[in-house]
């Protein structure tokens, strides 16, 4: 009602502006264009009513900066971490991450069995489950979902997800057709069976990731690929999507048939979508915006300042910046000098002068404490023994080196000055000149798959607290390996881990993969550990925690009354 | 001149040729929609993926089945946004663009016009001074510094407005000033020019002799006569204020069509990248067209 009122008053007030511009153009118009003036006088007010019309009500109970527009808030195709907040706001798996610490806690699975040798997993449904149009959840659909995402014909990029369980990784490589011979049965309406290849220490983990959302079976057979813009939209989750308009928001109310609807508090809440960081600066330091939950929408120059604050909340974040060196051309096809470069690099440096949060330097792929996981330090700084390394390879004090170039993405300061210290570090100790290359995202992204590049920037996010979310991307076939290194100890050891029940032997054979990697071969060398930043008052917002996995999820989140 | 009915039909050309360049520069740009940070998680995976958009077809099939679908209306799926049609995203961008482009067109006539008119009515007094100081600043600031500005007096600082979002009505003041104060200063620059030359010439000197006051002078005889130059200069101003709100949407984060301006071509969304060229092209077609007539209609003189 007062959303009502206060629309109609903005209405008439407008309005009444536009028609004093109306009167001014008529007015000296006069004779001759008197006709197209009114024509422009109509014109501007007819703007003006349909802008009216536009107007939002009053201001959801929570307001949200989530960065870019999603590409897609489909769980089974979604990659993005935007997208991926949407999407657990709205849909939920078995398990669902617990907001103070990122680790699994019952979902939509009210329990579970593990047996002893970890290779089935059985998840009791919980009966009250519901779509949040008031049909039933039942096993029958968890599975068939499951299916769907492995079938390579959905194109979900993340159907690796499923390679630990049984028979996953053949049918979404297309060896193997039947998706029913996927590990995962429904014994009744709610009881779900997985069985797994290999014991996975994070399995609960990934029951409770996006791709693993059971999703709304008979919307999807009615709609296809665009399920997602059904309404209304059958959802899971806390709660329910009312309306989505692109770079604007999503506005979502509460889904009254959420299992834990009673911790749910807040009626209603928009997700807003842009990309200027110093807009969402604004927005939130005017009070318009309760949390900003992307350090990438908060201004990078100012991080270290607003870190400072007590609504800015920094946190280890379950990420790595790293180098990746093209061992299939010259001079990086030589171990000896790739260590010696991963040993001239004093990472201290980059972290003091240039990302100023807080970041751990770090040589290895892996950040440290990922599922309790000590990486191995990796090459040490050390410029003394990299001359000779560069020696031994045929380089005394770089003489007879080639120019080589480092690329990196465009679009962060802190790529760029990163680009120059390592010029400097190289040339101070090594004597070997560095030409730098920035390139365009997309660009960026052919070259380094193509192997077009001497040594390149990189980096990756864990998709689960474990360190074989970061140790995978350098197997033989993967697709993420990007340096065209390919060494048999080391797929042997990781399938060696894979198979290993004990999670301490489990972990060593782990970091003894990642010491081949980063200490002896070197085909990558770590620079440091990301830090994460969110917004958030902690006045008026309650509920969120920070932990590694930047997990927030929404059920918990709330606004404190005053 | 060409017959309207000419230029009319030319617009089709002018969108196959657009629709054909575009096209093949397009896909000449290093990269493509399907290069991600992530690698899909099989060769199947991607593979299907790529057959879903037809990129698995040879690139003149491709092309063949991209005009074929602008003829029939549909410019495609967006291949960054999954869930979105190119005419769905325009859809609900387009209008957004036109409303902050009509009220910026507002401000720039709301203020440009008496402005200019003042001054010339005031020439050589502290009037004009002032206006011609204040119109310099207008077109010399440029919009990035504009709009952070407006912001940080009137949205942070004093409070009164809204500092992004596109919504109640007053979120819209900031962003329509920030767009529109360099063409109010155009404006009121030609104007203030238009009014000069008019207030020498012999038939507003016959107006004055006849006994009519000095107001119905300037309303009836001079500010009619001196509009000519700003109407011909409103096409290529809705123009620019159409195709240059990229900067204003995104500082305000306004849900218009800036942002697939330089967005779609970083993330190779070429079926969104030639949606927009299209439409935008057609567009600047439609209102040059429409101020060509407008003018002749104005100005006998053009007519003959």
């Amino acid at each position: 009602m007062i959303g009502r009122q206060v629309q109609r008053n903005a209405l008439v007030r407008k309005t009444g502006a536009f028609c004093c511009l109306y009167w001014w153009v008529g007015l000296v118009g006069s004779k001759v264009s008197w006709s197209a003036a009114r024509a422009l006088g109509l014109a501007l007010i007819a703007g003006a009513c349909f802008f009216a019309g536009c107007s939002q009500a009053e201001r959801a109970d929570l307001v949200l900066h989530n960065g870019p527009e999603p590409e897609t808030i489909d769980p089974q195709i979604l990659t993005g971490q935007a997208d991926g907040r949407i999407a657990s706001a709205l849909f939920e798996g078995l398990t669902r991450f617990n907001p103070t610490n990122g680790t699994a806690m019952p979902g939509l699975a009210s329990h579970w069995d593990i047996s002893a040798d970890g290779l089935t997993y059985t998840f009791y449904l919980r009966p009250e489950a519901r779509w949040s149009t008031g049909e039933p959840m039942e096993a029958e659909e968890v599975v068939w979902s499951w299916r769907r995402a492995v079938t390579p014909a959905t194109a979900a990029d993340y159907a690796s997800q499923f390679f630990c369980v049984r028979n996953g990784r053949a049918i979404v490589n297309g060896e193997l057709r039947d998706t029913s011979r996927l590990g995962a049965e429904a014994l009744d309406a709610h009881t779900v069976r997985v069985h797994l290849e290999n014991p996975t220490p994070y399995f609960l983990e990934l029951a409770a990731s996006r791709v693993f959302f059971p999703i709304p079976r008979r919307a999807v057979e009615r709609l296809g690929d665009q399920w997602i813009r059904a309404e209304p939209l059958p959802c899971s989750g806390p709660y329910r999507l009312l309306g989505w308009r692109v770079n604007d928001r999503f506005r979502l109310a509460r889904n009254p048939h959420y299992w834990d609807a009673a911790q749910v508090t807040a009626k209603r809440i928009d997700i807003l979508s842009g990309d200027n960081p110093s807009t969402a600066l604004n927005l939130f330091l005017k009070g318009e915006v309760d949390l900003i939950s992307d350090r990438k929408i908060i201004p990078g120059e100012l991080g270290p300042e607003l870190a400072q604050r007590p609504d800015f909340h920094r946190f280890d974040y379950l990420g790595q910046d790293f180098i990746r060196f093209n061992t299939t051309r010259k001079p990086f096809h030589d171990a000896r000098v790739r260590r010696a470069v991963a040993m001239s690099l004093d990472r201290s440096r980059i972290t003091a002068r240039i990302t100023r949060m807080g970041e751990r330097p770090s040589a290895a792929v892996t950040p440290a404490g990922a599922g309790g996981y000590q990486p191995p330090a990796g090459v040490l700084w050390d410029p003394v023994s990299a001359r000779r390394l560069l020696a031994e390879a045929g380089y005394p004090e770089g003489r007879g080196f080639p120019v080589v170039e480092y690329t990196f993405n465009v679009g962060s300061r802190i790529y760029e000055q990163t680009g120059v210290e390592i010029q400097s570090m190289l040339r101070e100790h090594l004597g070997i000149r560095v030409e730098l290359r920035p390139l365009e995202w997309k660009t960026y992204l052919a070259e380094m798959s193509a192997l077009n590049y001497d040594f390149i920037r990189g980096s990756w996010v864990g998709d689960y607290d474990d360190p074989m979310t970061f140790l995978d991307c350098f197997l033989s076939d993967s697709g993420n390996n990007r340096t065209g290194w390919k060494e048999v100890r080391y797929d042997q050891l990781l399938q060696a881990a894979a198979a290993e029940v004990d999670p301490q032997r489990r972990f060593g054979i782990l970091r003894e993969a990642e010491t081949l990697l980063v200490t002896e071969a070197v085909p990558v060398t770590g620079l440091y550990s990301h830090v994460g930043l969110y917004a958030a008052d902690p006045r008026k917002v309650g509920g969120i925690w920070p932990n590694r996995m930047d997990e927030h999820p929404f059920f918990s989140m709330r606004r404190i009354r005053p | 001149m060409k017959s309207w009915q000419a230029r009319l039909a030319l617009i089709p050309v002018l969108v196959w040729a657009v629709a054909t360049l575009s096209f093949f520069l397009l896909r000449a740009v290093p990269g493509g929609p399907f290069d991600r940070e992530r690698a899909s998680a099989s060769r199947e995976v991607e593979a299907a993926l790529k057959a879903r958009y037809h990129w698995d077809e040879p690139l003149w099939r491709q092309y063949t089945r991209y005009l074929g679908n602008v003829i029939r209306g549909d410019l495609g799926p967006s291949l960054k946004y999954r869930n979105h049609s190119v005419n769905d995203l325009l859809g609900q961008t387009v209008p957004v663009s036109l409303t902050l482009g009509a009220m910026a067109f507002g401000v720039a006539m709301g203020l440009g016009l008496p402005l200019g008119t003042l001054a010339a009515l005031r020439k050589g007094g502290w009037a004009d001074h002032a206006a011609s100081l204040l119109t310099l600043v207008g077109v010399c600031v440029p919009v990035f510094v504009l709009g952070p500005l407006l912001i940080l007096i009137l949205g942070l600082g004093l409070g009164w407005l809204p500092v992004a979002l596109w919504g109640s009505w007053k979120t819209a003041i900031l962003p329509a000033l920030t767009l529109g104060i360099y063409f109010a200063a155009r404006v009121a620059r030609w104007m203030r020019e238009g009014m000069l030359e008019v207030l020498k010439s012999p038939h507003v000197q016959a107006a004055r002799a006849k006994g009519l006051s000095e107001t119905a002078v300037i309303l009836r005889h001079v500010v009619p006569v001196a509009l000519v130059p700003v109407v011909s200069y409103t096409g290529p101003m809705l123009a620019d204020l159409l195709t240059g709100s990229f900067v204003v949407e995104n500082l305000f984060q306004i849900p218009g069509t800036g942002a697939f301006f330089i967005n779609s071509f970083f993330s190779r969304d070429y079926t969104m990248m030639m949606g927009m060229v299209l439409f935008y092209s057609v567009l600047l077609q439609v209102l040059n067209l429409f101020s060509d007539l407008l003018l002749r209609w104005l100005d006998p003189r053009i007519r003959s």
